[in-house]
């Protein structure tokens, strides 16, 4: 294709916006990250800034030797993300796959029940009065996994319509002829068929289960079930926290000013890192779930 | 007698499929079913010590009262208004970009723009609330200190002055979702065939005149649909940006307050059942016939997008 003169000006036009799109995007994680390494002091004179004025380690130090705390709640969060994921994945993939299956009577009656729950919600109140007071959830690590995010309509529907696309009916029908029985068909040649959806689903389901707070807002009293965001909430509400008994005793001198605010921050730096990590692997994936996703409900 | 051979052998075969969707289906039950025949608590004053079942039924009048408040009309308003305004720039701005992304030269700078426009919309709304704060609050924030003070203009209390959120959630919504919500259009104008426009350049049609008269006007479906079926959600709202972004800050409600946060409000923080219930109550109702008109009409511009 041969470029004219106008063309590659509008593709660097193109590229000079795009990158000043993309550094408005990126700005405000800078700005924590510069202010998780910034000195307490300079931080309370000037203020959050891209270019402090003394650098500092104190921030990540500190929470180096205080680790009880932000260990316990990485903990949490990383046992809730892969338990939550796993089952998720699993359910919605056990589910999906006899809804697929247009031989079998109830497929329809079952995607019925499934959409269903994607129009019409019975709303909080009834949902939070079910959960606590039939199944007591309160203050358990159940509470962050079971309520709300475990199979999601929307998801089930997704994986569905991958069986019905992707994996024809002969092979099913050979793998009957051969003996197999349908769990054995499910597990053996539908699970590993369907890897590159359930994969899909499952980073959006991860990506669901370290954000989420809002479980724990509601069902969660006991800091101890504090994952990481919960965490965070707990320390921007009460600056005062970090300066308890148990904190101060562990610098030793209680006069010492603790970084309180760079503390924060690098605990924001540190909660997002696993996303960070992940998103090269986990652009592909969203791209192709999202168009999927809008595309077809 | 042969038919209940039958019947039974059919039932064995179904058996193993049912069995593989029980767990979900039990899920489904308890955690969307149940809370749908609970809807009724909306109708009951609820006395703890009567139980939930025990207590008397009030008819209407929880919803008379709520609808007698000024929080009925204040959530209803904010909830439809930031709605719509998410609707209508965000789309703007997603298309901008999936049409400048779609121009550039090389597909490794695309790749790259992509990852670091999706990640504002792959972080937590506590993350995001941190980055606001970072920016806004009164004492340290970046924009009193670094650039409010510098310029010798007022610094202003951010959490304190209700007048200002509606700007900056609207912005901090787009921050957020619009290079995610480009990842549609950037693939569809991906999939737009290349001849039209080469037919069109050989005309003498410029970029700019390609973009209004071709790629636009074939958008204009895709943008149709995803608009409707947004409008279908407009009496939802996302509760961690109305509430957890602006620190719950009782001084910003007025332009905060969304129909999700006075449920959790009224719920938690109130203690009062039957106000939030109702209000839960009238939002699903709301919701639920707004879908159903949105994807009758949906349903007339193109079928193949319905949702049902």
């Amino acid at each position: 294709m041969i470029q004219t003169r106008g063309e590659r000006t509008f593709a660097h036009f193109s590229a000079i916006v795009m990158t000043l799109i993309t550094l408005a995007a990126f700005l405000p994680f800078i700005l924590i990250f510069v202010a998780s390494f910034t000195d307490e002091s300079a931080l309370i004179s000037n203020g959050y800034s891209y270019f402090p004025e003394k650098w500092s380690l104190d921030a990540y130090v500190y929470m180096y030797t205080t680790a009880s705390t932000f260990v316990r709640a990485y903990g949490v969060s990383f046992f809730v993300t892969i338990v939550g994921t796993a089952v998720s994945t699993i359910l919605t993939a056990m589910l999906a796959y006899p809804m697929a299956r247009r031989d079998f009577k109830l497929h329809n009656v079952l995607a019925f029940i499934v959409f269903f729950t994607m129009l019409f919600s019975g709303g909080v109140v009834p949902t939070y009065m079910m959960w606590t007071k039939i199944f007591h959830i309160k203050d358990s690590l159940w509470a962050l996994i079971v309520p709300s995010y475990l199979i999601s309509g929307f998801n089930v529907l997704l994986v569905r319509n991958y069986y019905k696309n992707n994996v024809p009916v002969d092979l099913i029908e050979s793998a009957q002829i051969d003996g197999a029985s349908e769990l054995k068909t499910f597990y053996r040649i539908m699970l590993p068929l369907s890897i590159p959806v359930l994969v899909t689903i499952g980073l959006f389901t991860a990506l669901t289960y370290w954000n989420d707070w809002i479980n724990a807002l509601y069902y969660i009293t006991k800091p101890q079930y504090y994952g990481v965001q919960n965490l965070l909430i707990q320390l921007m509400n009460n600056i005062q926290y970090l300066k308890s008994d148990q904190a101060s005793s562990m610098i030793g001198v209680g006069a010492v000013e603790l970084p309180s605010t760079a503390v924060r921050m690098a605990m924001a730096v540190i909660g997002i890192l696993p996303i960070l990590v992940v998103l090269p692997f986990l652009q592909k994936y969203l791209t192709k779930g999202v168009v999927i996703g809008a595309v077809k409900g | 007698m042969n038919a209940t051979i039958a019947k039974r052998r059919e039932l064995k075969k179904m058996m193993p499929l049912l069995l593989l969707a029980a767990p979900g289906l039990l899920y489904l039950l308890i955690n969307n079913y149940i809370p749908m025949l609970g809807v009724f608590i909306g109708f009951k004053e609820v006395d703890f010590t009567k139980g939930i079942f025990g207590s008397d039924w009030v008819g209407l009048n929880n919803f008379k009262f709520l609808f007698n408040t000024s929080d009925a009309f204040i959530m209803t308003r904010n909830t439809i208004l930031y709605n719509l305004a998410f609707i209508i720039l965000g789309t703007i701005c997603s298309i901008f970009i999936a049409v400048l992304m779609s121009e550039l030269l090389t597909k490794v700078y695309s790749k790259f723009f992509q990852s670091g426009l999706v990640l504002p919309n792959l972080i937590s709304m506590v993350v995001l609330s941190y980055l606001v704060f970072a920016f806004l609050n009164s004492d340290s924030g970046f924009i009193n200190l670094s650039i409010l003070r510098p310029l010798g203009l007022p610094e202003i209390s951010w959490y304190s002055e209700a007048k200002y959120w509606p700007y900056i959630l609207v912005i901090i919504q787009l921050w957020k979702t619009a290079g995610y919500g480009s990842i549609v259009y950037f693939a569809f104008i991906a999939g737009i065939d290349k001849s039209i426009y080469e037919a069109a350049k050989i005309d003498g049609a410029g970029k700019l005149k390609q973009i209004f008269n071709i790629t636009l006007p074939l958008l204009k479906p895709t943008i149709i649909i995803l608009g409707l079926l947004s409008v279908g959600r407009i009496f939802n709202s996302d509760f961690g940006l109305f509430y957890q972004v602006p620190m719950n800050a009782g001084a910003l409600y007025s332009t905060t307050q969304t129909i999700d946060t006075y449920v959790y409000r009224a719920l938690i923080q109130l203690n009062d059942i039957g106000m939030s219930a109702a209000a839960g109550l009238y939002q699903s109702l709301v919701g639920f016939i707004l879908v159903l008109i949105v994807n009758a009409i949906v349903r007339k511009v193109n079928a193949d997008n319905a949702l049902f």
